[in-house]
């Protein structure tokens, strides 16, 4: 019956609710339910072995404050401030390059960024170790360019250089942070990339019309009306890097540990599940500070 | 009006891919103009307009604003500014601050902004609007923001593109006026793209038709109008009769033309260019025919050969369209072509006269009809 499609849902509760049960339902059973127990879990203690009593101590969040912990939070958050850094800086100009481009080549170049989702995660990651070991294709390659200056150096009789010592590239800091640049790329260009897709070209004419040259035109004109896209890139791209447990897991080094870590080894290895739970509401605490910071900076006229 | 040439395209040419989007124009247009390049969509009227701001550079050809060579200056050194046919507002900013943009790109000092933005805004009628952003303005504010922020930066040049095209047709109308008066007042050469005839003629001083990317005809909106010089210029302007015939006679003083269309003769008080036997096509306006439910006769055409009765024609009444001011009839002549007449309502009980079915006369002026040669 036509009339009834035609029907606003507003009208049509019944309809409507039920349509929404399911989802609500595995909402419920699958997200809140468990986060609710989590939450629970994290004001009580382990006794023996698999029990927990839930007694209602703040002892967790009072350990989890232990300068230990809140240090490698503050890392957590510093190496997933400077991944989005990164992500925004490399982000924004492939994205400009995309809407940039000619339409027939927008839909490659955007498959091209969309590629690596069609690949598991883990995999990407040992590809990166591939490439950042001692032995690895960077190393192989940079020892191959050292031998044949050497031995050009030498043929010239001009001195003899040092053996090629491979970069430390893997197991570190730098290891992590390219590693979750690396991952987190995607979810900046493509936001970036439709709110810059919205941009009315003529603005752009409009204000090399009026004398300004190309970086005037970025920062006047692009990046304040790319904000939105600029803003829910920097969420999609800063939330996920700072709960990251695979990545610096695989490819950092004894230092290069990220809360997530810690919460997983509460987990599993630790066995205290309170700890754990009480380190991850902190986690989730710190994620709903930098929403609110996100849209506290994303204009209101931002919803178009 | 031969003044100064402010903008002279040299043989430009520019290419999409096999497109020929602008085909070997020159063209040159003199300062304190009104200009209007008119033309179908797609006849390259914008792409010439948007080479003239430096936002398409030609394939082939030179453009020079105030004798200077500029087809390779970026459009952020040229002496002209436009207005965008979607405006190009910057919704971010108030209307002061699009206004000032490009003063402060310039690096006019603070104190010198202000007044002079003022002044922009006054200039059209905006005053007290500055505070405001652009979401909060209607169509016509929104392009009158444009406009003032266009002129604040004294253009050699103002650019327009289909600046009416967005407005509803009462404002569109007021624009006309407005725009026209605001030229008058500052003396700037505007050139304006509009596929509007009506826009054109209303209100350029000087206009150039163009279709499939080439020039058709330059020249006032009644040379335009009058004295088309092809069918397309003759058909796109305004409305017309258009027969396919044959020049019989051409002489100083006359000339025939008889056409398959017509059951009579064309004759003409003038000579036509054309070798006699050559196909030719006569272009009729539709206020150029006298209709009436008697057959005329009064008025002999002052021509030696002319026949009594030429340039008359019999038909029936087949279409009324009841303007208001005036009510277009489609006519049928006895040889089967429609002819297209307009009569101006004298009276009140003027439309009630003719109706259709009705037995009618065509007559026209032996001066009226234009001949076109292709």
């Amino acid at each position: 019956m036509a009339e009834n499609v035609e029907e606003p849902w507003t009208q049509a509760r019944g309809m409507f609710a039920s349509l929404l049960a399911g989802p609500v339902l595995f909402l419920f059973a699958f997200l809140l339910a468990p986060l609710a127990i989590i939450w629970g879990y994290s004001f009580g203690h382990t006794q023996g072995l698999k029990d927990i009593v839930v007694d209602g101590t703040f002892a967790n969040y009072a350990h989890a404050l232990n300068p230990l912990y809140l240090s490698i939070l503050f890392k957590s958050l510093v190496f997933a401030v400077l991944t989005t850094g990164i992500c925004l800086v490399v982000g924004f100009p492939v994205a400009m390059a995309i809407t940039f481009a000619k339409p027939q080549s927008r839909a490659w170049l955007l498959l091209l960024i969309m590629l690596p989702f069609w690949t598991n995660l883990l995999i990407r990651t040992y590809a990166l170790m591939a490439v950042l070991r001692t032995q690895g294709y960077i190393n192989v390659f940079l020892g191959f360019l050292w031998n044949s200056l050497s031995h050009l150096v030498a043929t010239a009789h001009l001195a003899h250089l040092a053996p090629f010592q491979p970069l430390d590239l893997l197991y570190n800091n730098f290891a992590v942070i390219l590693g979750l640049v690396y991952v987190q790329l995607p979810f900046m260009v493509l936001p970036l990339y439709s709110a810059m897709d919205r941009l009315d070209r003529s603005l752009l004419e409009a204000s090399l019309d009026l004398g300004a040259g190309h970086l005037r035109t970025l920062f006047q004109i692009v990046v304040p009306l790319a904000m939105p896209g600029i803003a829910s890139g920097v969420l999609v791209t800063l939330i996920p890097s700072l709960g990251a447990f695979l990545t610096p897991d695989l490819l950092g080094g004894v230092d290069s540990q990220m809360i997530a870590n810690v919460i997983e080894r509460q987990f599993k290895a630790a066995n205290d599940w309170p700890f754990g739970a009480a380190l991850s509401f902190l986690l989730m605490y710190v994620t709903f500070a930098a929403i609110a910071l996100q849209s506290m900076f994303t204009p209101k006229r931002g919803r178009r | 009006m031969t003044g100064r040439a402010i903008i002279t395209f040299e043989n430009v040419t520019k290419r999409y891919g096999r497109v020929v989007a602008v085909d070997n124009v020159s063209l040159s247009i003199d300062e304190g103009e009104f200009f209007a390049l008119l033309g179908p969509s797609g006849c390259g009227k914008t792409t010439l307009l948007r080479m003239v701001a430096g936002l398409e550079t030609p394939d082939d050809g030179r453009i020079l604003i105030d004798g200077q060579d500029v087809t390779q200056v970026p459009p952020n050194r040229r002496p002209v500014n436009m207005v965008f046919q979607s405006y190009a507002v910057f919704p971010h900013m108030t209307v002061a601050a699009n206004v000032a943009y490009g003063l402060k790109v310039e690096g006019v000092a603070e104190a010198e902004i202000a007044p002079r933005v003022e002044q922009a805004l006054k200039l059209v009628k905006l005053d007290g609007y500055g505070a405001r952003k652009p979401d909060q303005l209607s169509g016509g504010q929104r392009q009158r923001v444009a406009l003032a922020r266009a002129l604040i930066k004294k253009p050699r040049v103002l650019l327009l593109d289909e600046p009416l095209s967005a407005l509803d047709a009462k404002l569109r109308e007021q624009m006309r006026f407005e725009l026209t008066q605001l030229q008058d007042q500052i003396g700037v050469t505007f050139l304006i793209v509009t596929h509007d005839q009506d826009e054109a003629l209303a209100m350029a001083s000087r206009c150039a038709v163009m279709n499939k990317g080439l020039l058709q005809q330059v020249g006032s909106p009644s040379d335009l109008y009058e004295f088309p010089n092809s069918r397309f210029v003759a058909d796109f302007i305004g409305q017309v009769n258009i027969f396919e015939g044959r020049l019989d006679i051409d002489a100083p003083d006359h000339a025939v033309i008889s056409c398959p269309g017509l059951p009579t003769p064309v004759y003409l008080d003038h000579g036509v260019t054309g070798a006699t036997g050559a196909t030719v096509w006569v272009a009729l306006r539709p206020e150029k025919i006298e209709l009436s439910g008697r057959k005329p006769g009064s008025e002999p055409p002052k021509m030696e050969d002319a026949p009594q009765g030429a340039n008359i024609v019999a038909g029936e009444v087949r279409h009324i369209v009841y303007l208001g001011s005036e009510s277009l009839f489609e006519v049928e002549l006895d040889g089967g072509a429609r002819v297209k007449a307009l009569r101006t309502n004298l009276t009140r009980w003027d439309q009630e006269d003719f109706a259709v079915g009705q037995p009618v006369w065509l007559a026209w002026h032996a001066c009226s009809p234009a001949i076109l040669l292709n």
